[in-house]
């Protein structure tokens, strides 16, 4: 299990990166944590004849919060969420789901930019980002433009990224104090890749739902945001039997695939108790 | 056959002077062009951890990382933890509490726990048995590993205090 | 000083604890890299290969003198099947070696490899018990005439009485899918060519080298003396390591044709596909139960899927014909009728994994109890009571003679730590607030220790069980062992340090062992089936006690006594009821130096001892509890209990390790692992992503009491426990999910029990909340 030869490039900055990138195109890959490509290569499943390493970028190393957003570098490693990045809901979130993220070594490496590069239908931060609508910003020497969460995932492994981009920075929105979170992850053991997941958010005033957040992953070809039952769990107070309504339908609305770990109809019911256990945090 | 690399890395505060291809894993070269063979190959794919080195002190996967890479870092291996004939306070607890069989994996566990109580020395016991369930024993069932890091972790502590 | 008994920190671990280890793959360096092409179908015929014109490859048609792997049972049931090192005209599994390459390292040999392209005329493969076992099913090897290759048939005169008199029948089938042992460490050999002598060094991570040397040296057609077989640090093995693969002929082949150092370090996505696996059976069986819960017979069709080729030496009638004749396990009934067929697949090859059909069988016979209990409305440990061995020896229905043990009392210790009282309301109350805890028991027997009579009650043609143990004292006093059992992790070389410090009177640090070269240790069979603390062990005392007979005559002639009054301890010969002492080192130059002095004896302390022993049967009790999550199916062990009898314990510290170790295989077995072929007999558990070794998290605190019943069947009064923590607890852990499961009617007989298959039978049964 030795990885197939390839040339090794290591840009000392975002521009040449760029440049590297523009030259080499689909002769290249990006090179980040290597938590995902690294075992593929070794199992030579992904041959890349060029690996631009980018972990020399630091000014891709950063987390800035502002009044809008939670803008995470390129670079950000899984373990720098370990303790919240920021205050309130938000930073939370992140400390509670990234301990579901592989292990303590792998999350000292891997990268929060990697992960939804590498677009795995059971990546827990793709789930946080399609649920809470991240936008990503991905440069080339072309310029840069911004892809929302809705048009970024195209299947497993899949993206909208062209073979010249380099996600950048994404940007999740800021949560204000109120809002409260829940997640739940079924996996077989410590570690491993969900069989099941949710994401919930929801802000609720006096009892009642004003706004709210509602997303699956590990269960497709991609995390899948419930718009549909957002919509239905805003405006109405919270109990317990909303909550099961909202599992059933979720239960219902996705056609999951099946493997080894878990058929189809399995994993319907990892939806439903996904969905019923992550809005049940958030809405305790 | 893509050129070979000129890389300098440096592994337990010496310094290697190695000519690499980029494919080669930083496990194969600590092995194969370093000598230092305590840190083994149970998978390649990351989930045994039986490679785990600390990189920059941050305990990481040395079959997911390409020599290549580390040049510019600092390496630590298992070679690297006693201080000379002293074992190191996690070494002594895996020995007095029977926390090796085979002795495959222990490389790996030891890198671990050292990186991760380096980070912190006040782990919980339950934030220890977390951390120590990132890398795969098939000999001791886990028990005495986790027994033993808990015990090396109090110890440090005591040693810090000191 | 008494050093039996001892929790003594290991004398392997601190070269281990530094990194100084030697695996195999430590000394393959320098070698040339080898790599095997490997058929990606399971069944099919060889078209043909096309190689690069650059490069070192060699196939089947270049090792055609090599003579295939073909280990042999004498019984009329058994149908010998071959295995070529490399096949020439057909595949039978995928992940089979057709190929070999050579390179200057791994990487560039795995680029030679994939330039290998093998055309196979691709058939319809086997891979499950019913496209097998079908009546017009194509036999896997040409040369049976059916897939059954061994078969094991007995019935007692009174069992039809005894089903005809039940007052309950039992009936259930159980079905155990197939599990890799999973080593951390792969397997892997480095062939070293000496040209000087012509002889090659095979060192190799290995439980069995002297075999290895016997069986490659017999394929290739040379005599043994050219090859010198090394185990070095084995990095686990837990039977996997024991049997001869086509991989080492090959390399020894190799080494001898190149006449260059070559080396193979497998990788794990290999060992999952071509090394060995085990556990894949189907068992029926039918409990004919009288009223009072007494099991007045039991009647069993068992089927055991041994892959594509049969393991040398042990055959691969080593899980069909265990499951037959150790089926009874501890319950004493009288009839018993049984079928028990090996069954061939086009899938890796079956081979000893910790424990050899008794995890199944175990699993069988206690989830039956369970179910009888049920159903005669019993308490599951009350029915045991009843059916338990209490006389000894007992002998089971298949002519097995159990020695001591305790089999009740080991369960009543195990019940008492339980608590069950105080789980029952605490289960009673948590289940109002729906959460679903269980707890579960199982009885064992662990037949330990066996010497070659057992092994020739199976027919086979290489009788193992015996081992010879040199022991030499040196002029200084110091001590070396040289033995063949060949331990991989097992820390025997602790225990039997141990054991002769106690019969030199020298502490253990002064005692080095030698196990695993076949230049330098006696012939011996290794370290499988929970033997070596047993047999190594009684050979290890016995020729110490020679070695020490021959001190006290000495000391004896020096102190002007008698031997009967020489006590050897902490270094010295004392005689007793006086201060009269010798250092036992002084004595040790004499017998050498001043041999002339010491009329009848031999000079110098160099003694041997053969101990081949009939076995003794562990016991142990097992008790599990689990929490079972009904709406995602998983299952959380909160609680494992083990009472275990294994006789004395020469390093308690050590015998726990060993327990623990095996548990936790055995709670893997019961939940985590599976190997999955699909339809076409492609493996889709190809790494650790996907076959799931438990980790720390997953694995609870393992609580341990032990019986120390001596039994005269073992001169160390040591029983062998190597095996038992994997045998018990996949029942006790399915047992327990039962009876978290109980409000639904739940019972489940199929290993592992996974969150899915827990899920599909809450839906069957209606409890599912989402239905
Ligand atoms: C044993 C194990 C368990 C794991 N378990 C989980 C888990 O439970 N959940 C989970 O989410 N992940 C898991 N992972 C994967 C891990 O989180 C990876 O870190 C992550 O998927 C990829 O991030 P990376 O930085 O390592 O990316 P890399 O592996 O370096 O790259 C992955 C892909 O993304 C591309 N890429 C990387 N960065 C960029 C960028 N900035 N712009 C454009 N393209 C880029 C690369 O070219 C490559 O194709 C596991 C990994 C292992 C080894
Ligand atoms: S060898 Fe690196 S994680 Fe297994
Ligand atoms: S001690 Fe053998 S794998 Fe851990």
């Amino acid at each position: 299990m030795k990885a197939a030869a390839f040339d090794y490039l290591r840009p000392a900055d975002l521009g040449e990166a760029l440049a590297l990138l523009a030259t080499h195109k689909d002769d290249c890959k990006i090179l980040a944590g290597g938590q995902s490509l690294v075992p593929a290569m070794n199992f030579r499943l992904a041959r890349p004849a060029i690996l631009v390493d980018i972990n020399d970028l630091n000014e891709l190393d950063y987390l800035r919060a502002d009044a809008d957003h939670l803008k995470i570098g390129a670079l950000t490693r899984h373990a720098a969420f370990h303790r919240p990045v920021v205050e309130g809901p938000l930073g939370t979130l992140l400390a509670k789901v990234v301990r579901y993220i592989a292990h303590y070594p792998i999350r000292q490496r891997g990268t929060f930019a990697g992960s939804l590069s590498h677009a795995d239908p059971a990546s827990e931060w793709c789930l946080v980002a399609a649920t809470l609508r991240a936008e990503m910003l991905a440069k080339s020497v072309r310029g840069e433009r911004v892809i929302a969460a809705g048009d970024f995932f195209h299947g497993t492994f899949t993206t909208a990224l062209e073979p010249d981009e380099v996600l950048a920075e994404i940007r999740l929105p800021a949560m204000a104090p109120d809002w409260r979170v829940g997640f739940y992850e079924f996996s077989r053991r410590a570690g491993d890749f969900a069989l099941g997941m949710a994401v919930a958010a929801a802000r609720v005033e006096e009892g009642t739902i004003r706004e709210a957040r509602l997303g699956v992953g590990g269960v497709a070809d991609r995390a899948i945001r419930l718009g549909t039952l957002e919509d239905q769990l805003v405006g109405k107070p919270a109990s317990s039997a909303l909550i099961d309504g909202i599992a059933r339908e979720a239960r219902g609305m996705i056609e999951p695939n099946g493997d080894i770990h878990a058929s189809p109809e399995y994993r319907r019911d990892l939806i439903a108790t996904s969905v019923k256990r992550a809005l049940t945090e958030a809405l305790a | 056959m893509p050129d070979k690399r000129d890389v300098t890395l440096a592994v337990n505060g010496k310094t290697y002077a190695v000519s690499v291809e980029p494919r080669r894993s930083l496990a194969d070269v600590l092995r194969d062009d370093c000598g230092l063979t305590g840190t083994h190959l149970g998978c390649e794919h990351g989930v045994c951890g039986a490679c785990t080195v600390l990189v920059n002190e941050k305990p990481v996967r040395a079959c997911l990382m390409f020599g290549v890479q580390a040049e510019g870092k600092t390496v630590r291996t298992v070679e690297g933890l006693a201080d000379g004939d002293t074992l190191h306070p996690l070494q002594q607890a895996f020995w007095e509490n029977h926390g090796l069989q085979c002795g495959f994996c222990t490389p790996g566990f030891l890198m671990l726990a050292a990186g991760a109580l380096q980070e912190n020395p006040d782990m919980t016991d339950d934030d220890i048995k977390d951390v120590l369930s990132s890398n795969l024993c098939r000999c001791t069932g886990y028990q005495n590993i986790v027994k033993a890091v808990r015990l090396a972790a109090r110890e440090m502590r005591a040693r810090a205090r000191i | 000083m008494n050093w039996i008994g001892r929790r003594l920190p290991r004398l392997e671990d601190p070269a281990l604890l530094k990194g100084g280890g030697s695996y195999v793959a430590d000394h393959a360096g320098k070698a040339a890299a080898v790599c095997f092409v490997r058929s990606p179908v399971a069944r099919g015929t060889i078209v043909s290969i096309e190689m690069p014109s650059d490069g070192t490859v060699f196939t089947g048609r270049d090792l055609a003198d090599v003579k295939p792997i073909r280990p042999i049972l004498h019984r009329p049931d058994y149908v010998a099947i071959g295995q070529p090192v490399l096949p020439v005209d057909r595949v039978s599994f995928c992940g089979q070696a057709v190929a070999v390459v050579v390179a200057d390292d791994a990487a560039l040999a795995e680029d030679l490899a994939e330039q290998v392209f093998v055309d196979i005329d691709v058939a319809d493969a086997i891979v499950d018990f019913d496209t097998a076992l079908a009546p017009d099913a194509a036999p896997v090897h040409p040369e049976a005439t059916s897939n059954v290759v061994v078969e094991g048939r007995m019935k007692t005169q009174g069992l039809d009485q005894a089903f005809a008199e039940a007052a309950e029948i039992v009936a259930l089938d159980v079905r155990s899918h197939r599990q890799s042992a999973a080593p951390m460490e792969n397997r892997g050999g480095l062939a070293e060519y000496d040209a000087a002598s012509g002889r090659v060094t095979l060192t190799a991570s290995v439980q069995m080298p002297h075999m290895l040397r016997t069986g490659i040296a017999d394929t290739l057609g040379i005599p043994e003396s050219e090859l010198r077989v090394i185990a070095p640090d084995v990095g686990g093995g837990f039977g996997q390591k024991m049997s001869l693969f086509p991989e080492y002929v090959v390399l020894v082949w190799l080494a001898r044709k190149l006449k260059r150092s070559v080396a193979w370090i497998e990788d794990r996505r290999e060992n999952l596909l071509a090394s060995a696996h085990g556990r894949d059976q189907a068992f029926s069986l039918r409990g004919a139960f009288a009223r009072d819960g007494r099991l007045l017979g039991l009647e069993a069709d068992l089927r055991s899927n041994i892959g594509a080729f049969s393991c040398y030496p042990v055959t691969c009638g080593v899980e069909p014909l265990m499951a037959f004749a150790e089926l009874p396990g501890p319950y004493d009934f009288a009839e018993y009728g049984v079928r028990s067929r090996g069954v061939t697949t086009n899938t890796c090859m079956m081979a000893p994994y910790r424990g050899v059909s008794r995890p199944t069988l175990t699993f069988s016979m206690e989830r039956m109890m369970d179910v009888a209990a049920k159903r005669l409305g019993i308490d599951a440990a009350e029915i045991r009571r009843r059916n338990l061995i209490k006389a000894f020896p007992h002998r089971s229905p298949t002519g097995l003679v159990y020695d001591e043990g305790s089999y009740l009392q080991a369960m009543e210790v195990a019940i008492e730590a339980a608590g069950l009282p105080a789980f029952r309301a605490r289960q009673e109350a948590m289940r109002e607030r729906g959460r679903y805890l269980g707890v579960g028991l199982s009885v064992f027997s662990e037949r330990t220790g066996y010497g070659t009579p057992a092994y020739a009650a199976r027919g086979m043609e290489i009788v193992p069980g015996y081992e010879i143990v040199d022991c030499t004292m040196d002029p200084s006093g110091d001590v070396v062992l040289r033995i063949g059992s060949s331990p991989h992790g097992q820390g025997l070389k602790t225990s039997l340090a141990q054991l002769v410090s106690d019969e030199l009177g020298v502490e253990p640090q002064r005692i080095r062992i030698i196990s695993g070269d076949t230049d330098a240790t006696p012939y011996g069979w290794g370290t499988f089936a929970s033997r070596s603390m047993v047999i190594a062990g009684g050979s290890s005392k016995l020729a110490a006690g020679k070695v020490a007979g021959k001190l006290k005559t000495i000391a004896a002639t020096l102190m002007e006594t008698s031997p009967d009054d020489i006590e050897l301890k902490d270094g010295w010969a004392r005689v007793s009821h006086s201060n009269q002492a010798m250092e036992i080192g002084t004595l040790a130059r004499a017998a050498y130096h001043q041999s002339h002095r010491f009329k009848g004896l031999l000079p110098g302390l160099h003694e041997n001892a053969v101990y081949d022993p009939g076995g003794t049967f562990s016991n142990a009790s097992h008790i599990a509890f689990v929490e079972v999550d009904i709406e995602t199916g998983g299952v959380r062990v909160e609680r494992f209990l083990v009472a275990e009898d294994a006789g004395v314990l020469i390093n308690p510290m050590i015998v726990d390790g060993q327990i623990t170790g095996g548990v936790a295989q055995g709670i893997a077995n019961a939940l985590f692992e599976e190997i999955v072929y699909d339809d076409t007999g492609n493996l889709l558990t190809a790494s650790f992503a996907d076959y799931l070794p438990p980790t720390a998290a997953e694995i609870p605190e393992i609580e341990i009491m032990h019986m120390e019943t001596v039994s005269a069947e073992s001169v160390t009064k040591a029983k062998g426990v190597g095996e038992g923590g994997a045998i018990g607890a996949p029942a006790a852990v399915v047992n327990a999910i039962c009876d978290a499961l109980s409000p639904f009617g739940i019972e489940l007989f199929e290993l592992p029990a996974t969150p899915q298959r827990i899920r599909e039978a809450l839906r069957r049964a209606g409890g599912a909340s989402y239905a």
